[in-house]
């Protein structure tokens, strides 16, 4: 079980019109590893995550060809059941998008998409997950708030709390901590850490001390190309290619 | 700045600020004389009684006719347009997502008939009766003020829901939501207040029409009577009152006039404390 891969991405390529944003990706996601993307802006990482649970259904203009395999399904393919699929994924975005809701009901809407009706145990939950991201002590008397109440901060951990509670096995991050204060970016980066042993995490970010601090194992890109990829300490410190050398001088980014 | 740049904005500022007070100023002098004249000859009979005979030559009476006719019409209006222009909203901006062409022509066409003006529907509703047998009646009027406000009702809504950020609905669809759960609990949760003006918007289109009711729910005296009887409205009631050679029954035409009005704001400010309401859980981004 250690090494065992989670998400292979095989010949993957997706057009907008004539561009294309990422050519011929070939990745091993591992499980129960925390993998950092890595890359300048604009070089298709966040294309690539959204490909991951298919959020690129959202976007017409986007033609996707290859392979994602997660548990020998091809999520790619047509007949795939996206909307299961993507509760086994809990999604953080750059900025946090709380539902137009209560604290409360952000993460019981989570839990009725799983499929649990039972409130008592709806209840149970929510303080679990409240508590897992870390929140439940600052919000415990404001659940019945608007969620737009909170600060930033705090809402991007209600979003953390509502992705885990969909019960995914993977966490797709992009870029979660851009629009937080360093206090809030750092309990993220432990959180994820914490969670790394039951979930498979796969983060998108373009600062090089977090993919430090946190990643198991490296991908970097630059123009829709995948350069270099392996474990931290390969890339960091031994990196092959002269573009990934650049990149981590700060050359260029 | 160089110094033409300093003539060029203190003279499309003055510019703005004329616009600006001119608008307001038309606006002021409509009220002011609605108003002035109405306020003359409104009274407690004119508000609580039905016309009695002669009340067009100045008897007697009052416009309860009209003002009861005119609310039901509006109001079964908006409740239809209601019904059918949300899930037209909703689908043009969460089912059709990947047909964009689509779209466009939808909405290309709603504001092509939002510009059909409104004694064309009035006529349509007309033949459309003719051909089913029906009289005029509360229901034909309904039916044609509904096509009526249809358009402005769903191209508003549609407006506001274009609005919905597309990372809130990744979000929500990265929860495992489907179409209709993003239709129904967030497009239209994140767009309440914005639904409300819509159909508060169409409900001032729909009472104060008077074209479309023209021939569709004809006029009357008594007092609306079920849905296949005939109805007054305010603004028929209104021109036929102005028509009047009488002075004090032009007068009351003001009146009728300023009942209108104030039935308007009442709903117009009724709509804006629900929308305050329900703005709360709204996210702003």
């Amino acid at each position: 079980m250690e090494n065992s891969t989670k998400i292979e991405i095989r010949d993957l390529n997706v057009f907008a019109g004539k561009t294309q944003i990422l050519r011929n990706v070939n990745i091993d996601i591992p499980k129960n590893k925390i993998t950092v993307i890595l890359g300048p802006s604009g070089c298709g990482k966040t294309t690539l995550l959204k490909c991951l649970n298919r959020l690129t259904d959202l976007y017409p203009e986007l033609k996707v060809t290859g392979q994602i395999v997660i548990d020998d399904h091809n999520i790619l393919a047509a007949r795939e059941d996206i909307y299961k699929l993507r509760q086994q994924m809990g999604l953080l975005s750059q900025r946090p998008y709380p539902l137009p809701m209560t604290i409360y009901n952000n993460i019981s809407y989570a839990l009725k998409l799983r499929g649990i009706k039972n409130r008592r145990e709806i209840h149970k939950l929510v303080m679990h997950y409240l508590q897992q991201a870390n929140l439940w002590d600052e919000i415990r008397t404001r659940l019945r708030e608007p969620a737009s109440r909170l600060s930033i901060g705090q809402q991007q951990r209600l979003c953390l709390a509502r992705g885990l509670a969909v019960n995914p096995e993977i966490i797709l991050a992009d870029e979660p901590t851009s629009a937080l204060d360093p206090i809030s970016s750092q309990f993220i980066e432990e959180t994820f850490v914490r969670l790394k042993n039951d979930y498979t995490i796969v983060l998108v970010t373009h600062v090089l001390r977090q993919a430090k601090r946190i990643a198991d194992n490296v991908v970097f890109m630059y123009l829709g190309d995948v350069i270099e990829q392996g474990s931290v300490q390969e890339v960091f410190e031994n990196p092959k290619m002269e573009k990934t050398k650049l990149y981590l001088g700060g050359t260029f980014n | 700045m160089t110094r033409t740049q300093k003539i060029e904005e203190k003279f499309f500022k003055l510019l703005m600020i004329v616009a600006t007070f001119f608008i307001f100023a038309v606006l002021a002098i409509i009220i002011y004389s609605i108003f002035e004249k109405g306020l003359k000859s409104i009274s407690w009979e004119m508000l609580t009684q039905i016309p009695h005979g002669g009340y067009y030559y100045g008897k007697g009476g009052g416009i309860l006719n009209a003002i009861l006719g005119s609310l039901s019409l509006a109001f079964g209006a908006t409740v239809l347009a209601f019904i059918i222009g949300l899930p037209v909203a909703l689908y043009l901006n969460v089912f059709l997502i990947r047909h964009k062409k689509v779209i466009d022509v939808i909405r290309f066409l709603l504001d092509l008939v939002w510009g059909i003006p409104s004694i064309v529907y009035g006529a349509f509703g007309f033949s459309l009766m003719i051909f089913f047998g029906l009289q005029t009646s509360l229901l034909a009027g309904i039916l044609t003020v509904t096509l009526f406000i249809l358009p402005i009702m769903i191209r508003s809504m549609d407006e506001i829901l274009r609005t919905v950020p597309i990372g809130l609905q990744e979000a929500a669809y990265s929860l495992g939501s489907n179409k209709s759960e993003i239709a129904f609990k967030i497009f239209t949760r994140q767009s309440i207040s914005g639904i409300i003006t819509a159909v508060l918007l169409s409900f001032g289109r729909g009472i104060g029409d008077a074209a479309a009711v023209l021939f569709t729910a004809g006029y009357t005296d008594h007092l609306p009577n079920g849905l296949l009887e005939p109805v007054a409205t305010l603004p028929l009631s209104i021109f036929f009152q102005l028509s009047s050679p009488v002075a004090e029954v032009q007068n009351r035409a003001y009146a009728s006039a300023l009942v209108l009005t104030l039935i308007i704001l009442i709903v117009s400010l009724f709509s804006r404390g629900i929308g305050k309401r329900y703005h709360k859980t709204k996210i702003n981004f």
